[in-house]
């Protein structure tokens, strides 16, 4: 097929916008997949991403499409995470387009993650193709999405189609759109190989599976094909593309297609996103542009909350890295919670899908402590550390110089609600930037915020604080000198070390106050009573107390029945179970989960 | 090994509001069916080389047996066993039941152990719990029992009652220990589902936790003072006269259990006996189930012998010992636990939080 019949196009949309709703219409309207095979939301395939509505990882779909202009046109939907924290894997998706739909709900508007991403897709030059959604709604006002389109982003958009994807109407506009505005990808396919990984994932029968845009050039079962950045050789089995359901090997793919390829990889660690595929025999001269590694942003130890449970939680993440090459993990020993794992994410969102995923799919009862950033500590003798983990923080006495990370926050809201916006970043020790106005009633603010005050709960807090109107986004901004101690939390006088965390001098005092509050609300009343304290160094800032129980309940074994006092005993010994004995303290599970969600 | 046989007499004139207790309405014809079913049993698991030094009437309200039948019933036991001349023989009474030709019957049968159901020594008290008897019936009964001959005489203390205080806790203690008593059972009320007292009303009168511990200590505090030393969880008696019936319970010895409900721990098993009196009557011999395969192992017996003052000997715990010392020092410090190096015995503080103390020692 001619490459001028070829549309490579990827649609950007704010979560529940109806980025999905959009996509399984046009699978259908396409035939791409029989009416009767239709399931609701057919790209995304993983249970969080459905109950979510978010889309974890990106897939590439081939559809044929017959235009009105009579001739027959290939289309590539190349799925994209919607989320900030995927951001990386989100710009290599868009350098494998041409185009990206922007989907904008009728009646909310533009999104902070919709900006965030279609400035991204115009930076690789793509053609952004607005579409309105949601037009069925009642509080639906298109005219005014438009022109928001057109103020904010600066992109034409009064002749945007007004569709829905739910009801199914309209949904020939926008493949026609795509057709006649979007451009036709380029290349020769005679040069050397070059393409572009934008996504794999683990096959447990054909290894790893990359998908591609072959930008020069073309690859064919039984060559030899060498990813540039790992120089890692492998032998092509399979080269085609996905329908709705299936991979279709078709032997080969040249310049403008997107696609698969199965070489019998047998770790996806060989096959980082943005990497160029080329011919081990006759190689292009140099690699695409854009390629990095993915580095964790997020770090937080996970442990099975029954210390039996290691060595699965152990199989569940290495099960979940063959799929994600950007979650890192390592074993961790902590004093309270046994044996577990520092595991490194490339965000908040990340870090939870995971979490989820080990809780639902691996059916794992779980400990997280809080989450931490990296920081970037110079020491006295020259030395620079990166810390991620609150137990290595070095002695403040042999540090000259302590960092920590910042971000660019966007957060998009109704104006009504900037004042506890602009109360929650202050809080947040944010820095104001600037604020403007979308329309009459939307602002968009920008601050800079440390990074670890936003991994906490901070969305969470600017949800409940905008009734859930408010939309955020952010990307980092690298380094800069903080104030920095490591605050200690004390149960009976022993340091927990799993609730030790790093903060900010100001910010000391209030927390360790809240945590000392939570855990004493968590730690049941027990046989000894429970000091907690939460010290800086040696200094105790944060004290509370849980009393003694003073008398349990006495169950009478009249007449030699003694079966009470045994269930009574079963059910005792149960319970301990979910408690970590930490010297006389029983701590539950709750309380070490409890400090991770203050102001909620 | 000797034994001790436990007879469960199921009927009750009234039942007290708080008792979840397996009991049944009382006709002299179930009565005499139920008799006559006691002793069948008896026969079934008659073992003549069989030494039996303790024999307990428990209820229920057993003095709603005419004497006759219970010296029919210690007549049985005597010819299917060996009855050892100077066993226990306890009788639980209702106050009401006791008249002195009553008593003096009891004691021409062989009775020689009575175990009065008093719970309280003012009236109100003993209304709200729905006895049928007041303090001063309760205290004609004892005196009536030492006339007749009884010189071990047990009487029944409930605290934390509803509006109780310590005032009205020592009045009935002080009232109780002037009695020609020997012996004290002492329960915290605990609120059975199901029960007339499972209910707001009773509920939001109970003393709270704090004020009740302080019941149980100043309870503990006031017998002690009174020569009635504790040596159980709810026992506490003068010099020799503990209960040497209810022991075999914490010192997970013998004891079958004969009636409806009743339970045993008999020839390394523990079984209970069906709670219902038709089927009790009807059938050639009672109807069990048996709960524990193998009873007293470790966590049950260390349970059990923590129950009682004596405590338990570091000697019995064998390849637990190790852990049981290392545990110990914080108990010892807040006054839950005492140890000489050879036993380890709960304080009164500690028997108030025995389950927790119990836990955290043998998990």
């Amino acid at each position: 097929m001619a490459n001028d019949k070829i549309r490579n196009f990827c649609i950007i949309a704010h979560i529940d916008h109806g980025k999905s709703t959009l996509a399984d219409r046009i699978l259908e309207k396409t035939e791409t997949v029989a009416i009767r095979d239709m399931e609701d939301q057919l790209l995304d395939n993983m249970d969080i991403e459905r109950e979510r509505g978010i889309t974890i990882k990106a897939r590439a779909v081939r559809l044929k499409y017959t235009a009105q202009d009579g001739e027959d046109y290939i289309f590539n939907l190349i799925d994209t995470p919607g989320h900030v924290d995927f951001n990386y894997e989100v710009s290599r998706s868009l350098a494998a387009c041409e185009g990206a739909i922007l989907v904008v709900d009728a009646s909310q508007g533009i999104e902070a993650q919709t900006l965030a991403n279609t400035y991204l897709a115009i930076e690789h030059d793509l053609e952004v193709v607005p579409v309105v959604n949601k037009i069925d709604l009642p509080s639906a006002d298109p005219e005014r999405v438009c022109s928001e389109v057109e103020n904010v982003i600066g992109i034409p958009a009064m002749d945007a189609p007004r569709i829905s994807a739910k009801m199914g109407t309209n949904i020939e506009a926008v493949l026609e759109k795509i057709v006649t505005d979007i451009p036709a990808p380029k290349g020769d396919p005679e040069k050397p190989l070059k393409a572009l990984i934008f996504d794999s994932y683990y096959d447990s029968y054909k290894g790893v599976i990359i998908y591609v845009r072959v930008k020069e050039g073309r690859v064919k079962v039984g060559d030899n094909i060498r990813l540039m950045a790992t120089g890692a050789v492998f032998n092509v089995v399979e080269a085609g593309f996905m329908d709705a359901t299936n991979l279709v090997n078709n032997g080969s793919l040249e310049a403008g297609e997107v696609g698969y390829i199965a070489a019998s990889i047998k770790s996806i660690g060989d096959t980082q996103v943005g990497d160029t595929v080329t011919n081990d025999e006759f190689p292009c001269d140099e690699p695409l542009p854009g390629y990095r590694k993915v580095n964790p942003m997020v770090f937080s130890g996970i442990y099975p909350a029954d210390g039996a449970k290691y060595g699965d939680l152990r199989d569940a993440l290495e099960k979940l890295q063959l799929n994600d090459a950007s979650l890192s993990f390592e074993p961790e020993t902590s004093v309270a919670l046994g044996f577990g794992f520092r595991c490194g994410f490339l965000g908040l969102l990340h870090m939870e899908i995971i979490q989820e995923r080990l809780e639902r799919e691996y059916n794992l009862d779980l400990i997280t402590t809080a989450p931490s950033v990296i920081y970037k500590v110079t020491m006295t003798n020259g030395e620079v550390q990166y810390i991620d983990n609150p137990t290595n923080y070095p002695d403040p006495a042999l540090i000259q110089v302590a960092e920590e990370p910042m971000v660019k926050a966007s957060i998009l809201a109704p104006s009504d609600y900037v004042g506890n916006i602009m109360e929650l970043c202050q809080d947040r020790r944010g820095v104001f930037k600037d604020m403007k106005y979308l329309d009459d009633t939307r602002v968009e603010l920008h601050y800079e915020l440390p990074l670890n005050e936003i991994v906490y709960d901070f969305f969470d807090v600017l949800k409940s604080r905008t009734k859930g109107y408010a939309s955020f986004d952010y990307e980092m901004m690298g380094y800069v000198p903080s104030k920095l101690v490591k605050l200690d939390i004390l149960l009976n006088g022993d340091v927990v070390d799993a609730l030790s965390f790093i903060i900010h001098t100001d910010k000391a005092y209030g927390r360790a106050r809240k945590i000392a509050e939570k855990l004493k609300e968590n730690i049941p009343r027990q046989l000894f009573e429970v000091p907690i304290q939460a010290a800086i160094g040696g200094k105790i800032i944060a004290r509370e107390t849980v009393k003694a129980v003073r008398k349990d309940v006495l169950a009478k074994c009249y007449g030699g029945d003694i079966t009470r006092k045994k269930k009574l005993l079963e059910k005792q010994k149960e319970g301990k179970k979910r408690m970590r004995q930490l010297g006389t303290v029983e701590v539950p599970q709750e309380a070490f989960m409890s400090v991770l969600k203050l102001d909620s | 090994m000797t034994l001790g046989i436990y007879i469960h007499v199921p009927f009750c004139g009234k039942k007290c509001a708080y008792c979840d207790f397996y009991s049944v309405g009382w006709t002299k014809q179930r009565a005499e069916d139920y008799t006559e079913a006691v002793l069948r049993n008896i026969r079934h698991y008659s073992d003549k080389a069989q030494t039996v030094d303790t024999v307990y009437f428990g209820g229920g309200t057993p003095s709603l047996l005419t004497t006759a039948q219970l010296q029919s019933i210690i007549n049985e036991i005597n010819g299917s066993f060996a009855l050892d001349g100077a066993a226990e023989i306890t009788i639980e009474a209702n106050p009401c039941t006791l008249t002195p030709q009553k008593l003096s019957e009891l004691r021409s049968i062989g009775v020689n152990r009575l175990s009065v159901g008093v719970q309280s020594m003012r009236d109100e008290e003993l209304r709200v719990l729905g006895r049928v008897h007041t303090a001063e019936r309760a205290e004609q009964a004892v005196l009536d029992a030492a006339a007749a001959g009884f010189g071990n005489i047990s009487c029944d203390l409930m605290i934390a009652l509803p509006d109780q205080t310590a005032e009205s806790l020592r009045y009935s203690i002080e009232r109780m220990t002037a009695l020609p008593v020997q012996h004290i059972s002492a329960y915290i009320l605990k609120i059975e589902e199901g029960t007339p007292f499972d209910c707001e009303e009773i509920r939001g009168r109970l003393p709270d936790e704090e004020t009740s511990a302080e019941l149980y200590l100043e309870m503990v505090r006031l017998l002690e003072e009174r020569g009635f030393a504790q040596y159980e969880v709810s026992n506490f008696a003068k010099e020799g006269f503990e209960s040497r019936h209810n022991c075999r319970y914490w010192k997970c010895l013998d004891y079958l259990g004969i009636g409806p409900a009743a339970h045993s721990c008999y020839k390394g098993k523990r079984f209970a006996a069906e709670r219902d009196i038709d089927g009790f009557i009807a059938a050639p011999f009672q109807k069990v189930t048996v709960t524990d395969e193998a009873p007293c192992g470790f966590e049950e017996f260390a349970m059990l012998r923590l129950r009682l003052r004596e405590g338990l000997s570091l000697c019995d715990v064998g390849e637990h010992r190790a852990e049981i010392m290392k545990k110990l020092p914080p108990l010892v410090k807040e006054g839950y636990a005492q140890t000489d190096g050879e036993r380890v015995w709960l304080t009164a503080k500690g028997f108030l939080m025995s389950n927790s103390v119990i836990e955290y020692l043998i998990f």
